[in-house]
């Protein structure tokens, strides 16, 4: 009984037109297992690694600045070298890369949570609701997220001590940057809201007295969410390039719970003695990993946008 | 009001802003624009009966439609329906218990159902709105029970709007207008999206429903064909005003407005049997509409006072009528 | 010779789930002078027959069988560049929403002498000559004043009337109108067939008038052809089509639409809906709805069949005996 149940799901799933797309889409496959092999050793470090690059009480300094395992004076212990404290590479970026990931992904869902009800309120009423969010969503577009990312940790570096800044670093960061981009999730849902407003199936739910937020929430919510969630995707490629950036820059991730952009910080500084590996690995993930999630939001947009088609 | 009626209109007037926004208009020194939709609309509509509005697009007979139905508020002028006026009601159960009386059908079958939603929680949402099920099952019977009556079956319940057909669809928008049990039906244009032979078979289910359940029609068309088959009365509008209303037989058989005529000698004939006369020029701008007469420019019976005075609605044997001819036996 | 003459053809759309036939086996010819009505549902395959002739079949859509001949000349699968030619120099096309035909930044006049200086060798001014005079051809009123206005200064019925000056720019020799009155009031509606009916008549241009409108048919055409889920089930005189309809779906349509003075308390009506592409029952399409379907009507496409003397043709098994159309 359950078996049948399942292979109909299956059926219909593979039947469908997404399905039929993704598998005639080679590129957005290559990408997918990237993305889900990235996830996994991020959040699975802890069992494939045998290495805590971050325990103070780990470092080997004797074993600093091993290059790579195929490289001469290269150890198969550690597969992708060690960087100046004798930390093991590989496992730096599965935990960098996981910080990475909780901070893109975090600060994306702040964001679309703060940009999809207030585009939608502005969608729907118009007026000069829709103006007082809207002129406030282009002030804000008009500073850079880096910047409104740069002011926020100012202040708090600022007003709290080093120690218990340090353990808000993330959080804080994820604030700053998902406070700074959720005018563009306002916009998308803003549009589709003023579209959707117009159609009759509004006006009917109106002539049985359904109140105005509940109009919003099961009538316009599912029907303008989809591009919103689409855009939001590619979003998450772009607050990790974000975090990268200030944590490069030394305003994001502290260096004792590095993140991809710290690991390319302190990498930096050996690239020209030689240790190439230490920022160059960090990098290449980091490219690979913005890259993948890029693409499938792109064949997201392409499959359920038909305009495009 | 009496007691037949279940809808009285008087004197309804919708007007709209439709200026230019603040800055603009400042900078280019011009007024505000007022787009009068609706201005000055009487009638009633008899218990049981079927009133039809027709006119050409832009003559506000979709304003009035919904209007009624309580989507906009009007900017003057009555709407009483059984007993109570919609306009100046303030109670909340009142305004709920007349919302539950009346529904409306929509023009579009493809935007009146929200396409994420079953069907079946379509035709729901009037009945959880009013609370009218005891439970979910009771809920579900109901919502069965219409379905079939549309003729649909009770499993279509289940699947999404966009596997329908326009003519399923306008079913499942006819049986979510009765969910609420309403005595009073506001149909704005329901069948001009559909193909011929399905108009037919909506017009079919809409007026056995009528005899069935006992249901008052107020039906907004262009199609005078169509309006014939289904009214008792019409009211003919141009540009926001009404200039003839009358019983179905003497519309066709004695249509006084000059407009009337013309738009009935304007009707393409299957029959090819007289050749039509098209009638001149194109309905004006509703912003600036003409002075007096709003049809005198293209009336052929025009004269000084038609470009000054506006008519007011006379009465004419059976119907009503607002023409300065008619009152002065021109025609 | 006719003007158009379309044999056989068949217009497919490749997708995944198979190929769907829009257009089968469709034959039809339009003389000089004539306007041929195209009548059918939304989804019969109507419009695609009028944008198969001019090359603007939306891909993957593509003419797979038949033939299309303009003057005697095969135009079925011209490249895209000697298509355009065609389309500007001996087709006029006229489409529902006179808006999509007309660039809202240009001035009419500037578009409509564009269009007369990319398919003629004339100076400028001739052109603008020739431009006020099509103006005034097509009934817009003071054509010199009018012929500097943009599109969105028009009314509804006035833009139409510049789409059909548009069309008519190079002396067509075929124009296509596709729904031109749909999206006009009655009233209007009356001033634009009289129009089209008109420039046929005296300017000997064939007309294709697409609608699913048979009062615009009925006004308008010489003879209609009736189309049913991609197939067309009955061509014929109007007269003979609109007063002795002889296919079963044809007979249906007309006694559905409601009439004036007709007092039926039901409309007649064809059970059910045409059938979805992808779900065309073997053999007639219209069986499942059909009163008189047999069992051959089950099994096999009929044949335009010849009913009478008059031309008219319906492809109904009813009339199996008749000539058939090969």
């Amino acid at each position: 009984m359950k078996d049948v149940s399942i292979s109909k799901w299956w059926a219909g799933v593979s039947d469908h037109d997404v399905t039929y797309s993704f598998l005639h889409s080679p590129v957005t496959i290559v990408a997918t297992v990237a993305t889900i092999l990235m996830f996994a050793a991020a959040f699975g470090a802890s069992f494939l690694t045998i290495y805590t690059p971050f325990d103070p009480g780990s470092l080997e300094l004797r074993e600093a600045f091993m290059p790579p395992a195929w490289e001469q004076g290269g150890n198969s212990e550690h597969l992708l070298g060690t960087d100046g404290q004798g930390r093991d590479i590989l496992a730096a970026i599965m935990y960098g890369t996981q910080v990475s990931l909780v901070v893109g992904i975090l600060s994306v869902l702040l964001s679309v949570s703060i940009g999809i009800p207030l585009g939608i309120i502005a969608g729907y009423y118009g007026g000069w609701v829709d103006t007082a969010i809207m002129r406030f969503a282009d002030i804000q577009l008009t500073i850079p997220p880096i910047l409104i990312a740069l002011m926020i940790d100012g202040i708090t570096r600022t007003t709290l001590s080093s120690e218990v800044h340090e353990i808000v670093a993330i959080p804080v960061l994820i604030i700053s940057i998902g406070v700074a981009s959720w005018p563009q999730y306002a916009r998308i849902t803003r549009s589709g809201a003023m579209v959707e407003r117009r159609k009759d199936y509004i006006a009917a739910a109106k002539l049985i007295q359904t109140p105005t937020a509940a109009i919003m929430v099961r009538h316009v919510l599912p029907n303008v969410i989809g591009p919103t969630l689409i855009v939001a995707t590619i979003g998450v490629a772009v607050a990790i390039i974000i975090e990268a950036t200030l944590s490069f820059l030394g305003v994001g991730i502290p260096s004792t719970t590095p993140s991809l952009g710290t690991l390319i910080r302190i990498g930096n500084s050996f690239l020209f003695s030689g240790e190439w590996w230490i920022t160059f690995f960090p990098a290449f993930t980091l490219v690979i990993l913005v890259l993948s999630v890029n693409l499938i939001g792109d064949w997201l947009r392409d499959t359920f946008n038909p305009k495009l088609r | 009001m009496s007691e037949q009626n279940i809808l009285e209109v008087q004197g309804l007037k919708m007007y709209f802003d439709v200026s230019p926004p603040f800055v603009t208009r400042l900078l280019n020194r011009m007024p505000k624009q007022v787009l009068k939709a609706v201005d000055g609309l009487s009638f009633s509509i008899e218990r049981g009966k079927t009133f039809s509005l027709v006119g050409e697009s832009g003559c506000g007979k979709s304003t009035v439609a919904r209007a009624v139905a309580g989507l906009y508020t009007p900017t003057g002028g009555d709407i009483i329906i059984d007993g109570q006026n919609l306009a100046t009601a303030k109670d909340r159960s009142k305004i709920t218990d007349i919302s539950r009386q009346m529904q409306m059908i929509f023009q579009s079958p493809y935007a009146s159902l929200d396409p994420r939603w079953r069907v079946r929680d379509i035709i729901a949402e009037p009945i959880r709105a009013f609370k009218l099920a005891a439970n979910k099952e009771d809920e579900w019977r109901q919502v069965e029970q219409l379905l079939v009556q549309v003729g649909l079956s009770a499993s279509d319940g289940e699947k999404y709007p966009h596997e329908f057909s326009g003519g399923q669809r306008q079913r499942i928008s006819i049986a979510r207008a009765l969910s609420s049990k309403p005595e009073f039906l506001i149909c704005d244009e329901p069948t001009s999206a559909l193909d011929v032979s399905v108009q037919a078979q909506i017009l079919n289910l809409m007026t056995a429903l009528q005899d069935e359940l006992g249901l008052t029609y107020l039906f907004i068309s262009h199609d005078l064909a169509v309006i014939d088959h289904m009214s008792d009365w019409i009211g003919v509008m141009y540009l926001g005003r009404v200039c003839e209303i009358t019983p179905k037989s003497e519309l066709f058989s004695n249509p006084r407005h000059p407009y009337t005529r013309l738009l009935l000698e304007a009707i393409p004939d299957l029959k090819g049997r007289s050749h039509r006369k098209p009638l001149k020029g194109e309905v004006p701008n509703p912003i600036t509409p003409p002075s007096g007469c709003t049809f005198h420019p293209r009336c052929p019976y025009a004269n000084e006072r038609c470009k000054q005075e506006q008519p007011v609605l006379g009465e004419y044997g059976p119907s009503q009528v607002a023409c300065h001819a008619v009152e002065e036996f021109r025609i | 010779m006719a003007v158009i003459d379309i044999s056989n053809i068949s217009i497919e759309f490749p997708t995944r789930r198979g190929v769907l036939t829009a257009v089968e086996n469709l034959s039809l010819s339009i003389e000089a002078g004539e306007i041929l009505g195209v009548v059918g549902e939304s989804g019969a395959g109507k419009s695609l027959t009028g944008n198969a002739i001019v090359g603007l079949l939306e891909p993957p859509g593509h003419v797979t069988a038949g033939t299309i001949l303009l003057n005697g000349r095969d135009i079925t699968h011209l490249p895209e560049s000697e298509m355009r030619k065609i389309r500007g120099a001996k087709i006029g096309v006229i489409f529902q929403d006179p808006l999509t035909s007309l660039d809202p930044l240009y001035t009419i006049g500037r578009q409509l002498t564009q269009t007369i200086l990319t398919h003629k060798k004339m100076s400028h001014a001739e052109a603008k000559a020739r431009a006020i005079e099509l103006l005034n051809e097509v009934g817009i009123p003071a054509p010199e004043q009018r012929f500097d206005a943009f599109p969105h200064e028009f009314s509804g019925g006035m833009r139409q009337r510049v789409v059909i000056a548009l069309a008519l720019c190079c002396d067509p020799c075929l124009i296509i109108a596709d729904e031109p009155t749909t999206a006009l009031d009655v009233s209007v509606q009356a001033q634009i067939i009289d129009l089209l009916k008109n420039l046929s008549r005296e300017k000997g241009v064939a007309t294709m008038l697409v609608t699913h409108d048979m009062g615009v048919i009925a006004e308008a055409a010489d003879r209609v052809a009736v189309i049913y889920s991609g197939r067309l089930a009955e061509i014929g005189d109007v007269r003979s089509v609109i007063d002795a309809p002889k296919h079963p779906y044809t007979r249906g349509l007309m006694d559905s639409i409601p009439q004036i003075g007709q007092n039926l308390k039901t409309l007649p009506n064809i059970i059910g809906a045409m059938p979805r592409l992808d779900a065309r029952p073997e053999g007639c399409a219209f069986n499942p709805r059909c009163a008189k379907s047999k069992s051959i009507c089950r099994q096999q496409t009929a044949p335009l069949i010849e009913t009478g003397s008059d031309g008219q043709w319906a492809a109904c098994w009813a009339y199996e005996g008749g000539n058939k159309y090969v």
